[in-house]
């Protein structure tokens, strides 16, 4: 529901780095447990990209599995059911360390040629 | 022509959490503590509200900041308590944001009488999805969660609920009427945001209203402190 807020700032990010140049590719990491629809980012992405730099870009999506933590006794291990405490020692105290990410890894831009001028 | 690629590692919501701290900023300036409040749409946020703080906060002047996709109805409701209700709508554009951002939060501020307050409460619109995504400057996230939703929410929305430091379980009062099983709802929440704090009650009919009514109070202390 809300990717079409989470395509405009992916679009914004992008617009930003990109010096005005055509962008072609712009890579986003997303973690399995943010609440992001790939297709729908997609959709909304070419809509708000419209008349801008980004127009027509390719917006690859990574997406990144779930990884945990558990501070207490360092296990460590990717949940398939969202359940956050260390199931070997019951800790509480228990860190994402991979799965949340939404954030644009890269874009590609297409470069002008600029003749070479150099005496060859 | 050829392709450059251009590392950026940026989180796509830089942009909204830039806007999130200026808010928290002028908040600050003021002294005022806010708790970004959310749940699924019927949970019983106006109504709880409505219980929490009809009597006054001893010594917390309280105000409210209604975000709703449109129409004034919680806003109107919360009024009668005389108390600073400041109505925000997302209803611009593609027919509705569908949670408060940072930015909506900001364009809205110069309505509220910081000045008149020592806490505010924004109630967020209902949506156990997109407001969790979007920070907007608040002190501590709180969620109602309640019965008839079904206990395997948080196993469905774990974000929502992850995001919050407090989860009020509501509408206690039709427990004996539902096939939900309050122990496994709670078993549910504390599994996907471990030692999370919870709190049950019924805005409808007052029991358990009094342990919100000290949370939100400690909450507002807790700044005190800080700032002491």
């Amino acid at each position: 529901m809300h990717e079409l807020s989470v395509a405009s700032a992916v679009l914004n990010t992008a617009l930003k780095h990109c010096g005005d140049r055509q962008v072609t590719v712009v890579n986003v990491r997303v973690g399995r447990m943010r609440q992001v629809v790939p297709a729908s980012l997609e959709f909304y992405f070419e809509i708000v990209a419209r008349d801008t730099a980004c127009e027509g870009a390719r917006l690859e999506l990574v997406e990144i599995e779930p990884r945990l933590r558990c501070n207490d006794c360092e296990r460590a291990w990717s949940p398939s059911i969202p359940a956050f405490r260390c199931p070997d020692c019951g800790s509480a105290a228990v860190e994402v360390s991979a799965g949340e990410e939404l954030e644009i890894d890269y874009i590609e831009v297409k470069e002008q040629e600029t003749a070479c001028t150099a005496r060859r | 022509m050829h392709r450059t690629k251009v590392r950026v590692v940026e989180d796509a919501l830089d942009a909204n959490n830039t806007i999130a701290r200026a808010n928290r900023d002028d908040f600050d300036r003021y002294g005022v503590t806010v708790l970004n409040l959310m749940s699924a749409p019927g949970a019983g946020k106006t109504t709880l509200l409505e219980r929490a703080i009809g009597e006054p906060l001893e010594r917390i002047r309280v105000g409210v900041l209604e975000g709703d996709v449109q129409g004034s109805i919680d806003a109107d409701r919360l009024a009668t308590l005389h108390i600073p209700v400041t109505q925000l709508n997302t209803g611009n554009g593609f027919g509705g944001e569908c949670h408060l951002d940072a930015n909506m939060v900001r364009s809205a501020l110069d309505q509220i009488p910081l000045t008149e307050l020592d806490m505010l409460i924004v109630e967020n619109v209902g949506n156990l999805v997109c407001p969790a995504e979007f920070r907007i400057g608040e002190d501590a996230r709180a969620m109602v969660c309640s019965l008839t939703e079904g206990e395997d929410k948080p196993l469905k929305y774990p974000l929502m609920f992850r995001a919050c430091e407090l989860v009020v379980v509501n509408k206690l009062d039709l427990l004996p009427h539902l096939d939900v099983d309050l122990d496994k709802l709670l078993y549910n929440i504390d599994a996907v945001n471990p030692g999370v704090r919870t709190i049950e009650c019924s805005a409808k009919t007052g029991e358990g209203v009094d342990a919100l009514r000290a949370w939100l109070a400690e909450l507002a202390h807790r700044r005190l402190q800080a700032v002491a």
